[in-house]
């Protein structure tokens, strides 16, 4: 069993190039890994028999809103720039270890490497991760929308500045 | 000399009785073999994370009930334990322990209806209303409690709507004692009957390694070997100091992990949380449940994951806060949709007809599959 | 004949209007196909479960629009769902009816300010006979539900209506 911070000093001296950071605004800390970089260091993580991180617990995306607002005159908003990012929680079944990998993409080309070649249990966590926020998972089997309808073009609801449209198939929405 | 043959594809739902809500699955057959099976979900997506960041956090607790509808004070469980320990509240111990009766007992009421509907599904109609008779009275005991049957938002960040009322423990107690006979009565109709083990041995048998690549969590996960139950293994309010096993499936009809194994254990898991209750029953403390409930409530900037042992798996809640009175964002991870997840890997190779037999065994409920 | 065993003195006929008859027959045995979408199904199913007894009313659960008479629609409608429900409403043969059970159905529920997959009112899709308010409204409101709807038979006619 191992603490985040000793998993971090592992990545950090495997990969010295990119893992430098640990994001610790939050209260739950969390290793930074670059958007095309994240298959190798989670490959690396699920094999090395002192990681061993079999399962991915969960893996979310969030949208984080801190690009420039430009408002419309309807009250509506749109953002220019910022960010997006992934959120990996992985867990190791064996060890009952447990670390925390952050992904930050910015919002005009939000393409993360896929990690469902190592946990099945990721193909439906990416599916639902470009649904609701768009990010595009590079090298994923079967990236389509899965919550929302196959023909939805309205764009991505969870992202903050989401605007519904007015009618589906001729249904009104809002 | 081989024979070329085409595969077919034959839709089930999105409305079919036997699909525990409103699921489509694309089945590719070969004559009766399952090549692939597909499950096409959201049907029922409700947009619970976009109303999570539009309301506070005391208004999130009726929407959460509403993702396992047949677990909702589980939910809710699991929802102010992430809040209370963002805001670091230390609730009083009879909150605690009044927590843990009622999660007990919805964790039975949840498993009947698992159980029930599963029978349904194979064929047997009988046992469904034996386990309806018996949830109908733990439900009796929620209203009791706070009025509502099926969605209650009882659970406060940081204490209780409502105190139980006085005869609860005595209603409860009747209820855990008589309950002890209904599970024998189950075991009797349904577990060891003949047909019905015919149907599930055997099928869809799901491997450790595979189980835990999927993510699968809960009574699917032990029922393939595992000793894993976040009760134990992570524990959170007073489960520590609770006595109770955490059954195993042990392949006593066929193989370990298959579909007879995943319904059983729920009917051992309904056993310990008869033991679970008895124990908490007797040991309620008395005191105040509204003496810790915060003034306000607006947590620091950062993230948090909590889980719980919901009746159908690990249930987390990825919360993160940005200071402001409604949360930046939060992520459920709901364990049906992680387990629908692993539909075709366990059909594959089976005949049609189990394909009803592995959804129902896997438990799922759709309104936490879609959110 | 339960109540009427034996209860005239000679052989009889009963009169009464045909449209009586015809409602009366509608009336008492109502098919249904269960549309459970959501929570509310949960209710759904408890009322035709022990305890509150469906049956006892003619209701007996079909899983085949084609052969239903009455559809409850119980639960949020999403749009995804939304031309699914059309289709099979389609399906039914007249005369057919529409119970909308629960706030979801009626009007988007807890789901009408922020749900943006969430349809509105299951009205803005196929008409509704009757709505039962409640979230989740409970099986006695359902049953009561259904005896309006019976009510509503009731009064049927076949007469038809003068343009006014
Ligand atoms: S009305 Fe309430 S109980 Fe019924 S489906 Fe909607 S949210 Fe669920």
């Amino acid at each position: 069993m191992k603490t985040q911070q000793e998993i971090f000093e592992i990545l950090k001296a495997q990969y010295p190039d990119f893992i430098t950071t640990q994001d610790t605004e939050a209260n739950e800390l969390a290793i930074e890994v670059p958007a095309l970089q994240i298959n190798s260091v989670c490959q690396f993580l699920a094999s090395n028999p002192d990681l061993l991180f079999d399962s991915l617990i969960l893996l979310s995306a969030l949208d984080d809103a801190n690009g420039k607002k430009n408002s419309e005159a309807d009250g509506s908003f749109e953002f220019d720039g910022g960010t997006l990012s992934v959120i990996y929680h992985l867990e190791s079944s064996k060890l009952r270890h447990k670390v925390v990998l952050k992904v930050v993409v910015p919002r005009e080309k939000p393409e993360v490497e896929s990690v469902s070649s190592i946990w099945q249990h990721a193909d439906w966590e990416e599916r639902e991760a470009y649904d609701m926020i768009g990010i595009i998972f590079l090298n994923h089997p079967n990236l389509q929308r899965i919550l929302m309808p196959y023909d939805w073009d309205a764009g991505f609801p969870l992202r903050k500045d989401y605007k519904n449209p007015e009618f589906y198939m001729g249904i009104k929405v809002p | 000399m081989s024979i070329k043959t085409e595969h077919m594809v034959l839709n089930m739902g999105p409305q079919h009785p036997s699909t525990h809500g409103v699921l489509r699955l694309e089945v590719e057959l070969d004559g009766e073999i399952i090549i692939d099976v597909k499950p096409h979900i959201g049907y029922l997506h409700r947009c619970f994370e976009k109303h999570c960041e539009a309301l506070t956090y005391p208004q999130i607790i009726p929407y959460v009930d509403r993702l396992d509808y047949l677990a909702s004070m589980y939910n809710e469980f699991g929802y102010v334990v992430a809040v209370e320990k963002m805001l670091g509240i230390q609730v009083p111990e009879r909150v605690e322990y009044i927590r843990v009766i009622m999660g007990e007992l919805q964790r039975i009421a949840s498993h009947l209806v698992a159980v029930g509907t599963y029978g349904i599904d194979i064929g047997a109609f009988t046992p469904f209303l034996y386990c309806f008779r018996d949830r109908e009275r733990i439900l009796n005991l929620f209203e009791m409690t706070c009025g509502a049957r099926l969605l209650y938002n009882y659970f406060w960040i940081g204490g209780l709507s409502h105190d139980i009322p006085p005869d609860f423990v005595r209603i409860a107690k009747e209820f855990v004692q008589d309950f002890k006979g209904t599970l024998k009565e189950l075991n009797n109709l349904l577990s060891y009957n003949k047909i019905f083990v015919e149907r599930t041995a055997n099928v869809g048998i799901l491997s450790v390694e595979t189980a835990i690549n999927y993510g699968i969590t809960g009574p699917n996960l032990r029922a393939s070997g595992v000793k894993w139950d976040l009760r134990r293994d992570d524990p959170y309010s007073v489960y520590s100091k609770l006595d109770f096993d955490i059954p195993v499936g042990q392949g006593l009809q066929g193989t370990v992990g298959d579909c007879w194994d995943r319904y059983y254990i729920r009917v051992l898991e309904m056993e310990q949380s008869v033991k679970i209750l008895e124990q908490a029953l007797d040991q309620i403390p008395e005191g105040n449940v509204q003496e810790a409930l915060p003034k306000r409530i607006k947590p620091a900037e950062g993230q948090i994951y909590t889980r719980v042992e919901n009746p159908k798996g690990e249930l987390g809640y990825f919360i993160v806060s940005k200071g402001g009175l409604q949360p930046h964002r939060v992520k459920v991870r709901a364990p049906s949709f992680v387990h629908l997840g692993i539909m075709g890997e366990l059909c594959k190779g089976h005949l049609v007809a189990d394909i009803i037999a592995v959804l129902g065994s896997i438990d799922i409920v759709l309104g936490e599959v879609d959110r | 004949m339960g109540l009427l065993d034996k209860q005239f003195s000679d052989e009889n006929i009963i009169l009464t209007k045909a449209e009586d008859l015809l409602n009366w027959a509608r009336l008492s045995s109502l098919w249904q196909v269960g549309f459970g979408l959501a929570c509310c199904a949960i209710e759904m199913m408890a009322t035709s479960a022990s305890h509150y007894d469906f049956d006892r009313f003619g209701v007996i659960p079909r899983p085949s629009p084609r052969q239903a008479d009455i559809i409850i629609i119980s639960g949020t409608v999403t749009l995804k769902m939304a031309t699914r429900i059309k289709r099979i409403y389609e399906q039914m043969p007249d005369p057919k009816y529409v119970i909308s059970m629960g706030s979801c159905s009626n009007s988007g529920g807890p789901y009408w300010e922020h749900g943006y997959h969430v349809v509105k009112g299951m009205d803005r899709v196929i008409p509704v006979d009757v709505y039962v308010p409640g979230c989740p409204p409970r099986p006695e409101a359902l049953l009561e539900g259904l005896l309006k709807l019976q009510e509503k038979i009731r009064n049927e006619s076949l007469v038809k209506k003068e343009k006014v």
